[in-house]
């Protein structure tokens, strides 16, 4: 607890709010999709890890500039988003849910394993791009580039997201489902389609997750997406989940506590990663609905 | 099975049978018996292959344990791997000779009432199977309130931060370098006989009015707790001895393997034993057994896929890695299609394998039929 400037307090503001927008764009993926499905994807994480091999791969060796790099990136792990729901989710949709859990499971573990396959397990470096890294001094708190633009980046499309589920057909299909998906099914909505749109945007936002995670933690292997992943999700329950805006919240929050309670309690920067699964529990037994979350009675 | 045929309303057909059944269990047990002393006095087998029957047996009891949760309590749990951790380290601490454990902490010294530690490989075992049970109490307390795909995170959460707790505990657990030089004691009669009792009291219990009990609540838990059944108790029970068998399970595999890191402990432990259960059937006990021999023996089959091999004029090249890719992408088939895995809910019996025998001859034929009428309706 010794001397806390208020420098390092605004250091660690900054990188609380840059680590919380990163998680807010991967829980947003858990949050549509267990909305809609009432399944959480635990392939989501994996979904992040892909892009990243995904953008590494675009830059080094298609030797693509790295904002036509990325935006291939992106459109891939779209791609695969819509591929993954068709191949392993949509045989399973009368299935009792617990099989849907079992089969994402079984898509991570494939997910892991082909990424060993295609980019060996050899730990990789992510492409750096300077305009993003460079250090800039503001009041003697030295940060990234990053710090600035993902919060920006993040907020902007947390906006156009919001935009198009409350004010798009496709926006309205997709509140309709996850009230009730057999009566929206009744009523003429493609569901199928809404789950392929669902999964496509959450997918997307994972990989502009993974890439600007890429770029603040340059280190890229099989593995690097499961706990994020988890994570992350635990931010969608913490805030809610089904709902983006709680999610984007719960990110928040658990940014600041990952990054505070190191700041204060330095002798428990071993134990970072078991903040978020305490936090889960708490969430979980004081307030089952998260934050923001409506009342649900059959969620615990 | 048999607890139809004990009763007295039943056919003398089946009386018959009974005995019959009997008679081909013992025998086909014996041989397995004089197989196993064979293998273990390494006449038939070499210790490559002994190895795997023994990792056989680990994974059998990880994918009971995980099975008495899932399978047959209903209670979506993935923490086996955690408790597994906890049951490893714990035998570990008590079986490897104390001259050898400080000097493997070279990072930081060995607390010494952990370098006093010591006891034979059965008492190590046991310790380690109550210490991973008494972790499960103390977790069972907040997260077997919650229900489904929640327990699911929340176990598999807990088993995450069981894992953390191991990698910074140093003195205790020397941190992410693991513990090395475990005693080999482990050998094929202690892994088939710990099968051996484990299954067997996973078949008592499930006749008690506890396993009963275990049952009503997988199957409609409101209507459970409206018998009378006590949810929490029940599902506490069930959630404690998945923890002591995960232990269990976890002591052999130290000593099976000789050395454990935490990271052997993670994710894509509580994942494989998962899709063992998956394999042989949610709430079959002898699904669990043959489907952890299956997934052992098939992945240590596959390991000629990472060596490059050809199919007719396609060659793949060597790729590290590959039979676990081929692995998971079988087991996405039978998660897809088969999703009652090998047996279902059923148990293992001989007339349930003559009736499959006799019924796959009908199966190809009908296989046959559907292929033509499909090709007659396609025309």
């Amino acid at each position: 607890m010794s001397a806390i400037t208020s420098d390092m307090l605004l250091q660690s503001l900054a990188n609380a709010i840059t680590l919380g927008s990163l998680y807010a764009l991967v829980a947003i993926g858990y949050t549509m999709v267990y909305g809609i499905l009432r399944l959480i994807n635990f392939a989501h994480g994996e979904i992040f890890m892909m892009s990243m091999y995904f953008a590494f791969y675009f830059v080094t060796a298609a030797m693509l500039p790295w904002y036509l790099a990325f935006l291939f990136a992106i459109a891939c792990t779209g791609i695969l988003g819509i591929i993954i729901e068709r191949a392993a989710y949509r045989p399973l949709r009368e299935a009792p849910r617990i099989s849907l859990l079992i089969s994402s499971i079984g898509v991570s573990y494939l997910l892991q394993n082909l990424a060993v396959v295609l980019f060996s397990g050899i730990q990789k470096q992510f492409p750096p791009v300077a305009m993003f890294q460079d250090v800039i001094t503001i009041a003697n708190v030295r940060i990234q580039k990053l710090s600035i633009y993902v919060p920006l980046i993040t907020a902007v499309l947390v906006i156009v997201l919001l935009y198009l589920v409350n004010k798009t057909k496709i926006g309205m299909a997709m509140r309709a489902s996850s009230k009730d998906f057999e009566t929206s099914r009744l009523m003429g909505i493609n569901v199928n389609r809404v789950i392929a749109v669902t999964f496509c945007i959450g997918s997307v936002l994972a990989a502009v997750g993974a890439i600007m995670w890429g770029l603040k933690y340059p280190k890229i292997e099989p593995y690097v997406g499961t706990l994020p992943g988890l994570k992350c999700f635990i931010a969608a329950v913490i805030g809610g989940i089904g709902n983006i805006k709680g999610a984007v919240i719960g990110a928040l929050l658990l940014g600041f506590i990952e990054i505070f309670i190191v700041l204060f309690f330095p002798a428990l920067s071993g134990y970072k990663d078991a903040f978020a699964f305490v936090a889960l529990i708490v969430i979980l037994l004081v307030r089952p609905s998260g934050l923001v979350g409506e009342k649900i009675a059959n969620k615990v | 099975m048999s607890k139809e045929s004990k009763s007295p309303y039943l056919p003398a057909t089946t009386q018959k049978h009974k005995g019959l059944s009997r008679t081909l269990s013992i025998v086909v047990l014996a041989a397995f018996a004089v197989f196993l002393y064979m293998a273990n006095s390494g006449k038939i087998l070499g210790s490559y292959e002994l190895r795997i029957i023994r990792l056989c047996g680990v994974y059998a009891i990880a994918a009971l344990s995980m099975n008495l949760v899932n399978g047959f309590t209903g209670q979506f749990s993935l923490g086996q791997a955690g408790f597994m951790a906890i049951g490893a380290y714990v035998t570990s601490l008590f079986i490897i000779p104390t001259a050898q454990k400080t000097a493997m902490y070279y990072v930081e010294p060995i607390a010494p009432w952990v370098e006093s530690l010591q006891a034979p490989f059965i008492v190590a075992l046991i310790i380690g199977g109550l210490v991973a049970a008494l972790a499960a109490f103390l977790i069972g307390f907040p997260v077997l309130r919650l229900r489904g795909d929640y327990l699911a995170i929340a176990t598999l959460g807990f088993s995450e931060i069981i894992r953390i707790f191991i990698t910074n505990m140093i003195p205790i657990t020397n941190g992410s370098l693991g513990l090395k030089n475990i005693p080999d004691t482990a050998n094929v009669w202690w892994t088939t006989i710990a099968v051996a009792i484990v299954v067997i009291f996973m078949l008592r219990l499930m006749k008690t009015s506890y396993g009963r009990s275990f049952k009503a609540i997988r199957d409609d838990d409101v209507a459970a707790e409206a018998m009378g059944i006590s949810l929490f108790r029940h599902k506490m029970l069930s959630f404690v001895i998945g923890g002591f068998l995960a232990g269990i399970s976890g002591g052999l595999l130290a000593s099976v393997v000789g050395a454990i890191t935490p990271i052997y402990f993670r994710f894509t432990l509580a994942y494989e034993i998962l899709l063992i259960v998956v394999l042989g059937g949610q709430g079959s006990i002898t699904g669990s057994v043959v489907g952890a021999c299956i997934l052992t023996v098939a992945r240590e089959w596959l390991r000629f896929m990472d060596n490059g091999f050809s199919i007719g004029p396609l060659t793949v090249p060597p790729i590290a890695g590959m039979r676990m890719l081929v692995f998971s992408i079988l087991l996405m088939i039978i998660i897809l299609f088969y999703r009652r895995g090998l047996f279902g809910s059923n148990e293992f019996s001989w007339a349930g394998l003559l009736r499959v025998i006799k019924s796959i001859p009908q199966g190809i034929k009908r296989l046959f039929t559907r292929k033509a009428k499909a090709e007659g309706g396609g025309s």
